[in-house]
């Protein structure tokens, strides 16, 4: 190696690297090429014998646009809204608690995480039973948050924001030092002032991460939405995709394919604008210990 | 120690204590506690009593919180804990209670509502005549009846609605010198012949549930009587055909003959559910291998994901890499398409015939082969594509493989956030003690990575540990374990088995049962998940001391 210069080094670096790049994107896209095969593919198999379809179409998407009673650009709409609404909410939930968690010593604090950490740990399978039975309550009650309501169901999804996320947040903020807030602190700053104004900012890869990590979560969801909401106009992207499985002989893979794709996009897009942000957003040194 | 000084809040500075401050909390307390009572109230009045009860417990909590000093690190969490408390917490505990009942099909009504059910019973008397009948048809093909008693008085009597006597019912058409009409409404009399050829008729029963009728002969209906009666006293139900005797046990009623009623009732039946699942040999035979697989599933499929989203984070954390957006952007992509629908690609690749996986093994193996057999020592190999739907191994790898595929850009996306937290300056100390990349890796990089991940690894095992979805639609848990008594696979976890016997194995659905079972699986891995918390409090402490 010592013969190498230092560019030389660098170029082979940057060789081997994209080698490996290569390797790992064709595992991770080769089942995608499939997908997008199924949504140009007219004949509605899904994954069929060959790769590229014999009779290459649009006949997919313009089906997924124009069907009566299956309005697909009204479920992409509820999807992005209910995934926004529910990953703020849940971003701050989880910020404000990892907080706490980090900065006070408080009795109960260690059984309250462990607490947190088992509620994630039960298998929900059975619960979500429970989960439908407690709506159906709320909907005499109160029917904005019934059955059928997308308030109804970002509050259930929100049950979830006090979950494992406030273990990772609060991982970050122990790795940044308190003598960040003790210096504020001296200085006459509220714990509110501190969190806003000294740690916030610093958090911000990891605010981006969770939230990321959030709405994709709440973006693939099918069971609740599933149980939850009745009618094809509320229902999220992925529920309304599933009715083009429905049906013994009248599966309709093509349209499905289709619709995953064109859902991909918003997560893609979001992540392609933030990706800066996550890696290498952060001035390097803000962080001193 | 820096720890000490923060023990407790400062409460002479900030929001916490001025005036004004407590004056907003109290009235935002008001206004919080007036909706819960309102919320409460409507849902003891709805009869939910354990929604009311648990949103009046909820609502304490938030007034401790918010009037005691003490709680104030809890005030930064109110929020998430009376959601996590509403949504999360009060679904297990109704589960949870499940499982010491036999709620399921035949079991899902209380018992007023199943006596209820029973007493709304009927049958046919044998003796006495009741009425003699003509029928009537219109062009549906529905029936009406026209009754006539033994003092010769006329009712008409229509599916589902009360006999209605002559003198009330309308559209009568002329009637005959027996007194019966020609026709009713749109209705056509049926001649005997008719009458012979649709058998139908008789199976129909004529007026409402309560005072049924129907055709006994073909001269006959008769009105059909109560069949069972409920003695409050005895708390028994009789029948009044018979004479039997039925009494209520565990949530069935059964005669002395053990005879059972089809409606049964929710009862408690006490840790029935897990003696059954326990001593029962059906459910133990193939538990052991289950449980193996489960475990050995959960720490692969972990390991496997850490180790490739972290080595993705790491290899591409270089800014100036060119391209490097692209790439991560690209191998973002598994996470981007919901999992519902990438498994059943999955599934259709790994097909044993049809799948582009061993069609392509197909085509590279034979050249191999034919390399290997002119090798003296290793002309025994001989490769073959493997049935990955009908061999438990190449189930268990191909399972895997899809999960790692499935997972790594979840610990990609996380680790390359938990990189940049990590001071650069205590590299830059390293690079000056001569320390390598290895040694920097392993000695800074990775210890101050697992301070903010090590809790999700113990958070991915879990999730892994039932991860039902992928086990369900991959493969249903099959390819099948031969001669076990129940059903069950080689990829089959707990939950998926679980899911198998409590709602798929033709007894309908069980869920005292399969609460029962989940509370097993919780307990194992609530107690795995505290055995790590150890270790999380080292990555703590970790975390404290940078």
């Amino acid at each position: 190696m010592s013969r190498l210069t230092m560019k030389q080094r660098r170029i082979w670096g940057y060789v081997i690297r994209w080698l490996i790049a290569l390797i790992l994107i064709a595992f991770s896209l080769f089942p995608v090429l499939w997908i997008a095969s199924s949504a140009f593919n007219p004949s509605n198999t899904l994954a069929s014998a060959t790769l590229i379809p014999n009779n290459l179409g649009m006949g997919n998407f313009h089906k997924l646009f124009n069907t009566p009673g299956r309005p697909f650009g009204r479920w992409l709409w509820n999807s992005i809204k209910i995934s926004g609404i529910t990953t703020i909410l849940s971003v701050s939930i989880t910020t404000l608690a990892a907080y706490a968690f980090s900065r006070f010593r408080f009795s109960g604090r260690v059984n309250m995480l462990k607490g947190i950490l088992l509620v994630q740990v039960f298998p929900a399978l059975l619960a979500i039973i429970a989960v439908f039975t407690l709506v159906t309550q709320f909907e005499s009650i109160i029917p904005a948050i019934g059955l059928d309501t997308h308030a109804g169901l970002i509050l259930v999804y929100l049950g979830g924001a006090m979950g494992v996320n406030v273990w990772l947040m609060k991982g970050f903020f122990d790795t940044i030092p308190r003598a960040i807030d003790e210096s504020a602190m001296v200085d006459g700053a509220t714990h509110w002032q501190i969190f806003t104004l000294l740690l916030l900012p610093l958090m911000r890869p990891m605010l981006i991460v969770v939230g990321i990590l959030s709405f994709i979560g709440t973006y693939g969801d099918f069971i609740l939405a599933r149980i939850l909401l009745k009618s094809a106009d509320q229902y999220p992207l992925m529920v309304g995709l599933f009715l083009y499985t429905a049906g013994q002989f009248s599966q309709q893979w093509g349209a499905f394919a289709a619709g995953a794709l064109i859902g991909a996009a918003p997560i893609m897009i979001v992540y392609l604008l933030l990706q800066d942000q996550i890696v290498g957003g952060l001035t390097q040194g803000s962080v001193k210990g | 120690m820096t720890a000490q000084s923060l023990t407790k809040p400062d409460r002479m500075s900030g929001t916490n204590g001025t005036l004004s401050a407590i004056m907003l909390r109290l009235v935002l307390l008001l206004a919080i506690d007036a909706f819960a009572i309102w919320f409460a109230l409507g849902a003891f009045g709805e009869g939910f009593f354990a929604l009311g009860i648990a949103i009046t417990l909820v609502t304490a909590v938030v007034n401790y919180i918010i009037l005691v000093n003490d709680m104030y690190p809890l005030r930064w969490m109110v929020m998430g804990l009376v959601l996590m408390l509403m949504f999360s917490i009060y679904p297990i505990i109704l589960t949870l209670i499940v499982a010491f009942t036999n709620y399921g099909d035949g079991h899902l009504l209380t018992k007023p509502q199943s006596i209820e059910q029973i007493v709304k019973a009927r049958y046919l008397p044998e003796g006495g005549a009741a009425f003699s009948w003509t029928g009537f048809i219109n062009e549906a093909d529905e029936y009406v009846l026209f009754l006539q008693n033994e003092a010769g008085e006329g009712f008409v009597a229509y599916p589902g609605q009360a006999l209605i006597g002559v003198a009330d019912a309308s559209d009568l058409g002329e009637l005959d010198d027996d007194g019966i009409p020609a026709g009713i409404g749109e209705y056509k009399r049926l001649n005997a012949l008719q009458v012979a050829a649709n058998k139908d008729i008789t199976n129909i029963q004529f007026g409402t549930e309560l005072d049924g009728v129907k055709i006994r002969t073909p001269k006959e209906a008769a009105q059909l009587e109560q069949k069972y009666e409920y003695d409050a006293e005895r708390d028994i139900l009789l029948d009044l055909e018979t004479g039997t005797e039925f009494f209520p046990r565990e949530g069935t009623w059964v005669s002395n003959g053990s005879e059972e009623l089809t409606f049964g009732f929710q009862a408690n039946v006490g840790l029935d559910n897990f003696t059954r699942f326990f001593t029962s040999p059906a459910f133990r035979g193939p538990l052991l291998r289950i449980v193996a697989w489960n475990f050995a599933f959960a720490f692969l499929s972990v390991f496997m994901t850490f180790a490739l989203g972290l080595a993705i984070a790491y290899i591409f954390n270089d800014p100036s890499l060119p391209g490097r957006k692209v790439i991560q952007s690209l191998l973002l992509i598994p996470y981007t398409i919901p999992g519902l629908i990438t498994i059943r690609i999955w599934k259709g690749m790994f097909n044993d015939e049809v799948g582009v996986i061993n069609r392509s093994l197909d085509a590279i193996f034979p050249p191999i082969n034919e390399f290997f057999a002119q090798i003296p020592l290793l002309d025994w190999i001989e490769l073959t594509a493997p049935g990955w739907t009908v061999n438990g191994w190449a189930a268990k790898a191909a399972i895997l493989i899809v999960n790692l595929w499935l997972g790594y850009p979840y610990f990609m996306l996380i680790c390359s956030g938990a990189l940049q937290a990590i001071p650069k300056d205590l590299y830059a100390a390293a690079e000056v003690d001569g320390a390598n990349g290895w040694q920097r890796f392993w000695n800074i990089t990775l210890p101050l990575l697992l301070v903010a991940v090590g809790p999700l690894l113990v958070a991915s095992f879990t999730f892994n540990f039932n991860n039902f979805n992928l086990i369900f639609l991959f493969i249903e848990g099959g390819p099948p374990i031969a001669g076990a008594t129940t059903r069950a696979g080689h990829t089959d976890i707990l939950i998926s088995y679980v899911y198998n016997l409590a709602f798929a194995a033709g007894r309908g659905k069980e869920y005292g049962l399969g609460a029962a079972i989940t509370i097993v699986i919780f307990a194992i891995v609530a107690v795995i998940t505290l055995m790590q918390f150890r270790y999380t409090q080292m990555w703590e402490e970790v975390g404290e001391n940078v």
